[in-house]
């Protein structure tokens, strides 16, 4: 999108009494960012039909001029033709600098050139407009996957939650549109609050590559962008309709772009999508219909050297969850384990009945920059989330109906960039956050998953690259974050004292409530994190990405708080106030080519994380409910393995064969086990028929092939069942076998009139009604994952 | 330059300032509404005589503690008792009683007695909800012959009604208590 510039020149003479016409104007244009001369340039000299071309140096000369002043028009195949008024006195040489790189001025590019929004040195995993659109009807956590190392933890299929080599929630940082989400992120059966329609480009960086947002991400970051508007007059967008045979679907997407040359411009999208109850090869999933509902609108402008956007972003969903997964005991654990299909099925409904999950999701944000000539450019953003995720459990009495989870989470955020670029070879941008956090748990009649608090964030970071030459790029970054929390939370009695809280945090105590102790925690942590990169470019096709990132991690609230039961896994959890931030090094290498027959990127990486956070079972307790599981959170130190491998071939100018394989291992060093939930083995090869001569007909053909996961922690027990008076293993632990997917999906385009498209999308996924089970969906306990599904997709591009 | 060190410094007071003027109001104690924490059966001999009761008393919910469960007296052999159930959160005061709620949601619940091998004795649910289907809250139990077992009662929300027994219920355990019992 380099197509717009806008040159100035400059007409030079000196003054005489009487009208002399023979004054030279001689004129370079150069790109105002790194001093580059531009070649090509058209000056035309209004009212006199007289036109120029810059030479191969950017140089220009305007003979026969008189003293006066001129209007000047200069224009560039890939640049907005812009006019400007000279006057002209005496010979004169001058340099003009011009905005080439207009794009750049969006600010959100994430393109790996000049001081862009994320690490240059780390290999950058795409997925753009096109292949997004293939995800319309589903979620940000199933684009994704698509990725070679990325998998999703799922909460049934339409709970997806990013996991990058291994990790997830709150190892993963989601930077929408420059905000970073704050979304009770936390949770591993919260979905990222994201509309996948409003974005139009998704990168990934499996490491720290974004201090700017976050010293934090010990897993990865995962970049959303919505669609950057041109620099032109224009009126654009896009409508889609679709509809799914499995759950029985509908989805609507539309947005409308509109733009001005003056830099002006305005968006406005928005997206429904409703399903009903999913199914299995086999049997329906009662009570798994989804209904999402978003909104979009941005507007701003953008100048030569200033500009401002506002975004508002509403995000609405309403999903539920199988039925047949609320349980109560171990023993309920058992039976549904136990049983081949699940202990629920009802006839097919639209309707989404607890339990299931209700989420609002609110974003501003502001933003503008300007620019300090050569020095570089000053930026500064506001932005306010407001998250509002209510719970449902299957209620008793007055209760029924009512939230078991209420919880108001506000975030403001402050953050104040400067991009300096130091020469032609170096940059380095400066920046500070700081920010304010509240969450607040509403009184549902069901003790506080986790508590009421003010968390204040205040962060500094400073990155700088440099390109010795065109071989060699290198690239530091530090960030340095103080964080305070100050939580009110209600322990039990029995818990504190069994904790030996009592002896060790007493001075927390607010208030002895008899069963329940009001506290007072407040805790700061001080956490650095740091990147170094280099790249090299060793040939035309080869590259090399080496990268070292130090992340620091504060235990977010439920490793710190949980004490209770958490119904969704039938499991008591319980946290540990005493726990110190998680420290990952991560190491990783790549290896690409890219050439026009065979490309490939191998990338093996090793993340060493002390302190690292791990939930397991320690024992079971009895309750009046029957016997459940104790799950304690503990600190210990992780190593994560594994090797992302891709690669594609060209066959012929139509066809084309890729190929993804990731091997991910996880391994907690103190107790020598392996990790839980790590994704197994997986690889997926595709072949994909492109005919850009008719119509882009688009074929193509997926297998996916999942392995066993081998390597997991045993943590299957016994359990008492008293109508057959026998103890019996429940086996939560056991992973599902190996499976094989294939998938087919196709487009075409027709032109609809002169200046719109529209787009026939056909997809089948699980071609094959396959019964499978996946380790890493928290449901495969309880049944089967999704059977076929026929997908119609009807898009117009206007 | 100048206003570059300014600004960020003016914008994090406003931060500062605009975060602690939130209100530092503590949260409100939770108690839990649908806690059951005792569950007393109480039997109560045809033809009078003494009662027998069964408690099971777990005051701090899913905390670490166990609950503590407790019986009366020994059942006497050949004789039918009239058992009926009550629950309640004895962590309110005064303590909620939840059998009426259940009572009241007779159709989504249904409690099951499970009797361990050896124990001689049989139990009937006596109440019913709307449709006819057992509820249980009230039951008849007869002490056949002189044994000792387990006697298992078990509360289960939104089971496939009607169901004669816990292995094909369904719904969701809400209570499961087990007390060794004696007949002599």
């Amino acid at each position: 999108m380099r197509i717009y510039f806008l040159p100035i020149l400059l007409l030079t003479s000196y003054s005489l009494f009487s009208q002399i016409c023979d004054y030279t104007l001689m004129g370079l244009v150069t790109d105002f960012h790194d001093g580059s001369v531009l070649v090509g340039s058209t000056i035309i000299v209004a009212g006199t039909e007289r036109s120029f071309v810059t030479d191969f140096d950017g140089k220009f000369i305007i003979p026969d001029l008189c003293n006066e002043t001129y209007s000047i028009q200069v224009s560039h195949p890939y640049c907005l033709t812009k006019g400007f008024r000279v006057t002209v006195s005496g010979n004169m040489a001058e340099t003009f600098k011009l905005e080439h790189h207009l794009d750049e001025l969006n600010e959100i590019t994430v393109n790996g050139k000049v001081l862009s929004n994320q690490s240059k040195t780390f290999q950058e995993n795409i997925i753009n407009k096109d292949e997004l659109e293939r995800y319309s009807s589903g979620s940000l956590g199933d684009a994704l996957s698509s990725l070679s190392g990325v998998s999703s933890l799922n909460t049934g299929n339409t709970v997806i939650k990013p996991m990058i080599n291994g990790l997830h929630s709150s190892r993963v940082v989601i930077i929408n549109n420059g905000v970073r989400m704050e979304d009770q992120e936390w949770g591993a059966e919260h979905a990222p609050n994201v509309d996948i329609n409003a974005i139009s480009r998704l990168s990934l960086i499996k490491g720290a590559g974004a201090l700017q947002y976050s010293g934090d991400a010990i897993g990865g970051v995962i970049i959303a962008e919505a669609a950057k508007a041109p620099f032109k007059d224009s009126l654009f967008g896009k409508t889609q309709l679709g509809a799914a045979s499995n759950g029985r679907g509908i989805f609507f997407n539309s947005e409308l772009t509109k733009s001005y040359d003056t830099g002006w411009h305005t968006t406005l999208q928005g997206s429904m999508k409703q399903f009903g109850d999913f199914e299995t090869a086999d049997y329906k999933l009662s009570n798994t219909g989804v209904y999402e509902r978003n909104a979009f609108l941005k507007f701003g402008l953008n100048t030569f050297d200033y500009g401002f956007e506002a975004l508002y972003s509403f995000f609405k969903n309403e999903i539920g969850i199988l039925k047949a997964s609320h349980l109560g005991s171990a023993q309920d654990l058992f039976r549904a384990i136990e049983s081949d299909s699940p202990l629920v099925v009802n006839e097919f409904s639209y309707d989404i009945d607890a339990p299931k999950q209700d989420i609002t999701h609110h974003l501003a944000r502001i933003k503008a920059h300007k620019r300090l000539g050569d020095f570089g450019k000053l930026k500064f953003q506001y932005d306010y989330q407001k998250n509002k995720r209510l719970e449902f459990d299957i209620r008793r009495g007055s209760d029924r109906g009512k939230a078991s989870l209420d919880l108001e989470l506000d975030t403001h955020t402050l953050m104040l960039d400067l991009d300096v670029k130091a020469s032609d070879q170096s940059n380095f941008k400066v920046g500070f956050m700081g920010s304010h956090q509240k969450n607040f748990a509403k009184n549902t009649g069901v003790r506080r998953l986790i508590p009421d608090y003010d968390k204040y964030d205040f962060g500094a970071y400073v990155i700088g690259d440099y390109l010795a030459d065109e071989q060699w790029l290198f690239e530091v970054g530090a960030r340095f974050d103080h964080t305070t929390m100050n939580v009110f939370k209600f322990y039990r009695t029995s818990f504190w004292e069994s904790r030996n809280y009592n002896q060790q945090f007493s001075e927390l105590v607010v208030e002895d409530f008899g069963t329940q102790i009001l506290t007072n925690p407040k805790l700061d942590f001080n956490n650095s994190s740091g990147t170094i990169g280099i790249v090299n470019s060793f040939d035309e096709k080869h590259k090399m990405y080496f990268n070292y990132s130090l992340t620091s991690r504060i235990p977010n609230p439920s490793e710190l708080f949980s004490e209770g039961l958490h119904h969704s896994a039938s499991r008591i959890e319980l946290g540990d106030l005493s726990f110190d931030s998680e420290i990952g090094h991560k190491l990783s290498f790549t290896l690409e080519r890219k050439d026009d027959k065979f490309s490939y990127s191998i990338n093996p990486f090793i993340n060493n994380i002390s302190n690292f956070i791990v939930i397991e079972p320690v024992s079971t307790t009895n309750t009046i409910r029957g016997t459940f599981q104790v799950w304690e959170y503990r600190q210990t130190s992780a190593q994560l393995l594994g090797v992302d491998f891709n690669a594609s071939y060209i066959i012929n100018k139509l066809v084309q064969f890729n190929h993804q394989l990731s091997i991910v291992k996880g391994q907690d060093k103190t107790q020598d086990e392996a990790l839980i939930n790590m994704p197994p083995v997986n690889t997926t090869n595709e072949i994909v028929y492109y005919n850009n001569k008719y119509r882009n007909l688009q074929l193509s053909l997926q297998s996916k092939y999942v392995f066993r996961q081998n390597e997991f922690p045993e943590t299957n027990f016994e359990v008492y069942i008293p109508n057959t008076e026998t103890f019996e293993m429940v086996e939560v632990s056991s992973p599902p076998p190996a499976y094989h997917l294939l998938d087919f999906n196709s487009t075409i385009d027709f032109d609809f009139s002169e200046r719109s498209t529209l787009t026939l999308g056909f997809q089948v996924t699980n071609l094959l009604n396959v019964s499978f089970r996946n380790y890493l969906n928290r449901l495969r306990l309880f049944a089967d994952d999704l059977g076929r599904n026929f997908l119609l997709n009807i898009k117009l591009k206007y | 330059m100048k206003d570059i060190y300014l600004l960020p410094a003016l914008l994090f007071t406003l931060l500062l300032l605009g975060s602690c003027s939130s209100d530092d109001d503590t949260p409100e104690l939770v108690n839990e509404e649908e806690l059951i924490t005792t569950l007393t059966v109480t039997l109560v001999p045809e033809g009078g005589g003494t009662s027998i009761t069964l408690t099971t008393q777990d005051l701090d919910g899913d905390g670490p503690n166990e609950p503590i469960i407790s019986v009366s007296s020994n059942l006497s052999a050949g004789v039918t008792y009239n058992g009926s159930i009550s629950l309640l959160n004895e962590t309110e005061s005064p303590a909620e009683n939840i059998t009426e709620e259940v009572e009241e949601e007779a159709d989504e619940h249904q409690f099951f007695y499970t009797i361990g091998s050896g124990l001689a004795i049989t139990a009937t649910a006596t109440n019913f909800d709307s449709d006819g289907n057992a509820l249980g809250t009230e039951f008849s139990l007869v002490a056949v012959d002189t044994s000792t077992g387990l006697l298992t009662f078990t509360l289960r929300h939104e089971p496939n009604k009607p169901a004669d027994n816990l292995a094909t219920a369904g719904g969701e355990t809400d209570i499961e208590a087990t007390f060794t019992v004696t007949v002599e």
